[in-house]
Parts: C-alpha cells; sequence; structure tokens
C-alpha cells in the first residue's frame, strides 16, 4: 500500500469513525429529547402520563384566567372539544389574552394540570401558531380567515 | 415615479444578470477574450441598476411612499428616520432586494478585483450571474417590491416593532453580507471545476472574499444573539430557534472551510474537499434562505407565508445545489490532489478541524431539519429543543476545542507533536489551574463548569503564547498567525460568557406594588412605580425599579413594555445593568390585579463576554483580512487577487 493510499484509507476512516460517533450522538439525543405536540383532545385521547415532557398548544379558554398566589397564572387551554387547564410562573407573552391562540411547553402533574415551563410568546395580534390552527382544524372549530377569534 | 424607476432597475438587471452569466461561460474558454470583458461590464453595470432598484425602495420609505403597497404594509409616517430606512429589509420583498444587492456588489468585487481576469474569474462571474438570475426573476415574479396600490392608503401599517431597535437595524444586512459572501468561495469553486485549475488558485482568489463573509456571518450572529438576548425578555442569548440555526450552519462550514482552503492554498492538501466545502458551505445559506422566506418556519423573520414562493426557492435550492454537486461528480475526479503530509502536521490539526466542524454541522443540521420533516411525511408535529443540541453539538464542539490549540503549533506537513506539547505546557498548566479554581471556588461544584473554564484558559492561553512567540521573533504584525490567534482566544473569551450564564445565572420573578422589594443574588429590587409614557408610534408602561445593593442605591433602571398601535403588537424592553463581567436584566411584565406588577430579573454573570468574544473573532478575521490585501497590493505578481 502506497502512502498516499494509507493516507486516504485512514481519512476515509476517520470521517466513517466522526460520523458514525455523531450519529450514534444524534439518534441517542432524538430519542430523548423531542417534544411532540398535542392539542387538548390529543391529550385526552392518548392519555399522556403524567412527567412526560409535551407541547400544548390551542385558545386560552375565555373566563378561565386567574392569577395568583404570586406570580401564578391558571389558565384552560381549550380546542373547542376537550380542554385542560394550565399552571405558569411567570411573566407571560406580551399579547397574552383570554380567546388567543397560545403554546405551553411543559408537563402534566399528577393532578392533570399542565405545569408549563415556558408559555410561547405571540407577537402579534393577527399571528395565530401554527400547531393551534392544525388543531383547531382537526377539532373542526376554524374558519378560514378568522384569525384569532374565540370559539 | 420612484416605484417605476425601480421596476425597470429590476427588469434591466435581470437582463444583464443573463448577459453576465452567458458571456462569463463562454469566457471561460481560452480563446474568448471579449467575452471575458462583456462578463465584467455587465457586472458592473447590474450592480448599477440593482443599487439603483435598491435606493428607490429605500426613498419611497423614508418619503412615505404609500402608493407602494410594499411601502404601505410596512412604515408609517410616524417613525423615526433610522427604522424609515432599516424598514426597508424589514420584510419579505425589500431583503429578498437586499439579497441580490449584496449579490451584485460581491459579483461586481470580483469583476473589479481582477481587472481583464482570466478564464476562472470569467466562470465566476457567470455562476454569479446565474445566481443573480435566478433571484431577480424570484423577486420579480412571486415577491415584487414595487407594486402599487390604489387608492393609496393615508397611513402605513407599520413595522414589526420587534425590528424597530438599533441591534437588529444592522443584523440583517450583516447576515446578508456573510450568507451571500459565501456565494463567491462559491463560484469560485465552480470555476475551478469547469476551467479545470490544477494549481487550486480558486482557493486563493476567493479568500478574500470567503474572509469577508466569515467576519460578516460572524459579526452578524453575535448582533442577533445579543439583540434577542435584551430584546426578548427572556434573558437567553441563543435558544436553537430553527431561524438561528438557519445563520449557525453556513458559518460552521464556512469556518471549516476557512481553515481548508488555508492548506489547499500552502501546500494543495485537501483540494477536492475544499471545493465541496464551498459548494456546501453556500448551500447552507440557501437553505437557511429558504428555511427563513419561505414561511416553513413561523417566527419573527418570516414575513409572508406564500406557498409559491417556498416552491420557487425550493426550486432554486435544488437547481444549485444538486447543479453544483453534479459539476462536483463530473470535474473533481480530474483535479485529484497529490500534497502528502504527516500525522503529526498542521494539516492533520486542520483535517481535525474540519470533521468536527462538519459533524457539528450535521448534528445541527438533523436537529433543525428532521421535525420539518416528520411533519411534512407524518403531519406529526414535534420540536427539537436545547437538550438535543446540548447532547450533539456541545460535545463534539469541546472536542474540536481540545485539539485546536495544537493546530497553530504544527507546522505545514511534518510536524513533532512532542515539541508543540512543549511550546503549550503553560497552556496545560493554565486550563488545569483555571478548572481546579474553578472546581474548588465556585458553587455549585461541577465538573462540567470547571471543565468549560479550563477549556477557555486553554484556548485563550494557547493563543498568548503564540502571540509571545510572534512577538519575540519579530515577526507579530506580519503573520496571519496572530489574526488567527485572536480569533481562537475569541472563542474562549465566548466560551467563558457561556459557561458564565448557563451554570450561574439566577433568577426571580414576582409581583410587585409599588414600595415593595424583592431579592435577587446580592441586589435588592424596589419597584417605585409604574408610569404610562406616550410617543408618536408606541404607548409604554415604564417601571422605575431602584437596584439596592448593601443599603446603597446603586441605579435606578427602567423596564418598559411597549403597545404599538398601529402594528397591534406589543414589545418588552429589557432594562440592563452591566459591570462587564456581570448583567442585572430587569424584565417588566403584565399588570396583574390593583396595581401589581409582574418583575423578573435575572443575574447573568459573565454574559457580555459572548458577544465580547464575537467581536474579538471578528477582528481577528478583519487582521487577517487587512494582512492579505496589503500582501496581494505588494506583491502583484500575484494579481489574481490584486482586491481594490
Amino acid at each position: 500500500m502506497t502512502s498516499k493510499k494509507r493516507r486516504r484509507l485512514a481519512f476515509a476512516a476517520a470521517l466513517l469513525l466522526a460520523g458514525a460517533g455523531a450519529g450514534a450522538l444524534v439518534i441517542g439525543a432524538l430519542r430523548d429529547n423531542i417534544l411532540y405536540f398535542y392539542s387538548p383532545s390529543d391529550v385526552a385521547a392518548r392519555h399522556v402520563a403524567p412527567g412526560v415532557a409535551f407541547r400544548i398548544g390551542g385558545l386560552v379558554k375565555n373566563g378561565t384566567v386567574t392569577h395568583g398566589p404570586g406570580a401564578d397564572v391558571h389558565f384552560v387551554v381549550t380546542d373547542g372539544r376537550a380542554q385542560v387547564p394550565v399552571k405558569y410562573t411567570g411573566l407571560l407573552p406580551d399579547l397574552f389574552r383570554e380567546g388567543q391562540g397560545v403554546v405551553a411547553a411543559g408537563a402534566l402533574t399528577q393532578g392533570g394540570v399542565f405545569d408549563a415551563s415556558e408559555v410561547l410568546a405571540k407577537h402579534d395580534e393577527k399571528y395565530m401558531p401554527p400547531e393551534v390552527v392544525t388543531a383547531l382544524k382537526r377539532a373542526g372549530r376554524w374558519k378560514e380567515g378568522e384569525g384569532g377569534a374565540a370559539p | 415615479m420612484t416605484g417605476e424607476i425601480g421596476q425597470l432597475s429590476l427588469c434591466l438587471a435581470l437582463a444583464l444578470a443573463f448577459v453576465q452569466s452567458f458571456s462569463g461561460l463562454i469566457g471561460a474558454r481560452a480563446n474568448a477574450a471579449s467575452s471575458r470583458a462583456i462578463a465584467s461590464g455587465a457586472a458592473l453595470g447590474m450592480f448599477v441598476f440593482v443599487a439603483l432598484a435598491f435606493f428607490a425602495l429605500m426613498y419611497g420609505f423614508v418619503a412615505s411612499d404609500f402608493s407602494i403597497a410594499d411601502v404601505a404594509q410596512n412604515s408609517t409616517t410616524t417613525k423615526p428616520l433610522i427604522y424609515k430606512i432599516t424598514g426597508v429589509w424589514g420584510n419579505h420583498e425589500g431583503s429578498m432586494l437586499l439579497w441580490v444587492f449584496v449579490l451584485s456588489v460581491y459579483s461586481c468585487a470580483v469583476a473589479l478585483a481582477q481587472r481583464g481576469g482570466g478564464r476562472m474569474t470569467a466562470a465566476a462571474l457567470g455562476v454569479q450571474g446565474l445566481l443573480a438570475a435566478a433571484f431577480l426573476l424570484f423577486i420579480l415574479l412571486t415577491s415584487d417590491p414595487f407594486l402599487r396600490i390604489d387608492p393609496q392608503p393615508f397611513e402605513g401599517a407599520g413595522l414589526n416593532p420587534l425590528l424597530q431597535d438599533p441591534g437588529l437595524a444592522f443584523h440583517p444586512p450583516m447576515l446578508y453580507l456573510g450568507y451571500v459572501g459565501l456565494s463567491a468561495s462559491f463560484a469560485y469553486a465552480a470555476a475551478a471545476l469547469i476551467v479545470g485549475d490544477p494549481e487550486g488558485s480558486w482557493a486563493r482568489a476567493a479568500r478574500p472574499f470567503l474572509l469577508i463573509a466569515w467576519i460578516a456571518l460572524t459579526l452578524g450572529i453575535t448582533l442577533g444573539s445579543w439583540w434577542a438576548y435584551y430584546e426578548l425578555g427572556w434573558g437567553g442569548f441563543w435558544f436553537w430557534d430553527p431561524v438561528e440555526n438557519a445563520s449557525l450552519m453556513p458559518w460552521l462550514v464556512a469556518t471549516a472551510l476557512l481553515h481548508s482552503a488555508l492548506a489547499t492554498e500552502r501546500t494543495g492538501a485537501f483540494r477536492t474537499w475544499s471545493l465541496l466545502l464551498a459548494i456546501t458551505a453556500f448551500s447552507m445559506s440557501l437553505i437557511g434562505t429558504f428555511l427563513v422566506r419561505s414561511g416553513v418556519l413561523t417566527s419573527v423573520h418570516s414575513f409572508a407565508n406564500d406557498p409559491e414562493r417556498g416552491n420557487f426557492i425550493l426550486m432554486m435550492l435544488a437547481a444549485a445545489i444538486g447543479g453544483a454537486l453534479a459539476l462536483f461528480a463530473w470535474r473533481a475526479p480530474s483535479l485529484r490532489s497529490g500534497a502528502s503530509f504527516e500525522p503529526a502536521s498542521r494539516e492533520t490539526a486542520l483535517l481535525l478541524n474540519n470533521l468536527f466542524l462538519v459533524a457539528a454541522t450535521a448534528t445541527v443540521f438533523l436537529g433543525t431539519l428532521y421535525p420539518l420533516g416528520l411533519d411534512a411525511l407524518t403531519g406529526e408535529k414535534i420540536s427539537v429543543g436545547p437538550p438535543y443540541f446540548a447532547l450533539t453539538f456541545a460535545p463534539i464542539f469541546v472536542a474540536l476545542l481540545a485539539v485546536l490549540p495544537f493546530g497553530p503549533r504544527l507546522p505545514w506537513r511534518h510536524g513533532n507533536l512532542r515539541e508543540a506539547l512543549r511550546i503549550l505546557a503553560p497552556g496545560l498548566g493554565a486550563a488545569a489551574a483555571a478548572a481546579v479554581i474553578v472546581f474548588f471556588v465556585a458553587t455549585p461544584q461541577s465538573l462540567a463548569v470547571a471543565g468549560a473554564f479550563g477549556l477557555a484558559a486553554w484556548l485563550i492561553a494557547a493563543s498568548a503564547i503564540d502571540v509571545f512567540r510572534l512577538r519575540r521573533s519579530g515577526a507579530l504584525f506580519k503573520a496571519g498567525a496572530f489574526a488567527s490567534a485572536l480569533a481562537h482566544a475569541g472563542l474562549g473569551v465566548t466560551l467563558i460568557g457561556v459557561a458564565g450564564i448557563t451554570a450561574w445565572r439566577s433568577e426571580a420573578v414576582n409581583v410587585l406594588k409599588p414600595g415593595q422589594q424583592m431579592q435577587i443574588a446580592d441586589y435588592t429590587l424596589q419597584l417605585d412605580g409604574v408610569e404610562r409614557v406616550a410617543t408618536p408610534s408606541y404607548f409604554a408602561n415604564r417601571a422605575t425599579i431602584e437596584v439596592i445593593s448593601d443599603g446603597h442605591v446603586l441605579a435606578t433602571m427602567f423596564p418598559q413594555v411597549r403597545q404599538y398601535p398601529a402594528e397591534g403588537q406589543a414589545t418588552t424592553e429589557t432594562a440592563i445593568r452591566t459591570t462587564g463581567f456581570e448583567d442585572l436584566y430587569v424584565a417588566l411584565g403584565d399588570e396583574r390585579s390593583s396595581g401589581t406588577w409582574v418583575v423578573r430579573a435575572y443575574v447573568n454573570p459573565l454574559a457580555p463576554f459572548i458577544w465580547f468574544g464575537g467581536a474579538i473573532m471578528a477582528f481577528g478575521g478583519g487582521l487577517s483580512l487587512f494582512g492579505r490585501l496589503r500582501k496581494t497590493k505588494a506583491a502583484p505578481a500575484v494579481s489574481t487577487v490584486a482586491a481594490e
């Protein structure tokens, strides 16, 4: 084997090794760190276990937002068919409103309350998170061009 | 009238782009000197007309000409002048026009840099012409910035208030200067494949453009991260948002190319690999443009969701990347390089650099596109968050940084690892010392954090050793080695900031009545009151918060929440008090019952180092560029890149 061939072989081997290493990392990391998106109907249908992290999206149900104690916020997310109570501590996005679309990340508690670690910011009154649009469409509560109207 | 001038200019620019591509590609043949001259002329002409169109649109924005739909939808008369100007690229149509404008600047620079240019320049101009033609067609067919509306509204709809910010005014042009700058090395790589370039001289010709693109990308990403930090009010500097990843991927590949092209230029190693990287780097730019502009992602960056545009960009993407890769597959085997090197050599170090950077890019690529692919195929909506990237990207980058300092210490072709270790011994000592001190002094005690600081010390100390040795040999400012030492040290500085904010940040959220206090780290924050402020473009709730430490009032901070009635949006304006080593970061939230307000505060140790490091890296790149241009000017014999 000439030194050139050996070098090329070593290069190919290194590339393969690095590729395999990165691949293993990626697969392992993807398996454990994917957040699924569920609508309130999905949560009911799939019996999502407490403690499993996921994202939930829908509309903030009218008349359900309550504050306190401290910086806690409670509200109910609905897609018109099912609903899930949500608890969040912290600053709400600037345009968090009753009747508006919202996406939150977190997990269910034993009591069936969604404990949100993050409520996704929404910066535009006209904007509706695309996942929420899909969820509402599936629940049959979405009218084209409706924007963020409450059901 | 301005609208028509702009429209006409765009059409003329399109025609010239076609002329440039045809004459450039014909000029790639041996005896077609007149074709080459035409290609250069067309590049200059295209630049003039695209510039005319760009400034026509800018004039429309500045003069609030609401008969132009783009202006009416994205501007108002009440905005300050600076945001009327930056509003030009704060929307889909204008930002695509900026894209093409930057492309025409680079194309013009390539034409000027090599007056009378050779076959390779002609071919590169031809490729740039093709790119410009594709993007100009895209603008004219799907995203015309000069469309009229009738009747003309009295007032415009305004600019997304998140974009009304000095940090963001220059973020998009910087990023585009980087994204599109990679088209120059792409064009040169394609030209090398077309013409056949046995010496690898394309790498030398493309280097100044690659450096400019890299510096701009570095600054653009740094600015974007800084903006996200102070504007979004979440206290974070990087969210692994797909749009952020779209800018990180070209940077990673461009960094790999910057290093491999160095070897190609010096010794002829990695000749085909560098070509492939040049193609990949610009492909990443195009993919980034597709992700951000097509509407597949929804973020502050995606201005409009129009499937027609997405399909058009996707087709351009497929044509450009597929075409380039096909060209590569066809022509690269004829360019086989022969330069050999030993295991302990600069080339091996650069090889490792490339392996790690490409692997890191691959993990980001997968994490960004897997959710999109899954959604497209199965309709399942998932998201891949920071934990994924912490598990994949971080280990690869740690490995990269650990071996990095050996590179500059190993000579080309044949080196001595033991000698390199001897030189670097003080650096290893500094790294160990930093890790031990952090491990025992800092709380909470963490091996990972200690390791991160050790790694940062290793990078900075190795660069310091480089500088010291260069100074002793009297070659400090001559060598590109000083520039690379600076850039590597900048990486270490950024790492310090990332480690500090990740490990030691404190956070507190409270609901306060005026007069009440809250604690965060060593500070006491007292809410004095919240007042209503009105300006022509927004209303704000402005809090007055006193920062008290050891019984003294240190400072008064004014975080705000702004409502923009014209745009129907709200933004958080954080207040940040920095010592250079630590940020006190305060954001005002919503009003809760009876005059109480949510206040969120962070103490972010070492946060400023993140952006400071980015600036050092860019400065290192700038020095390298400066040295390169001076050298080419001093030695006009290598007139292939006598850049102006």
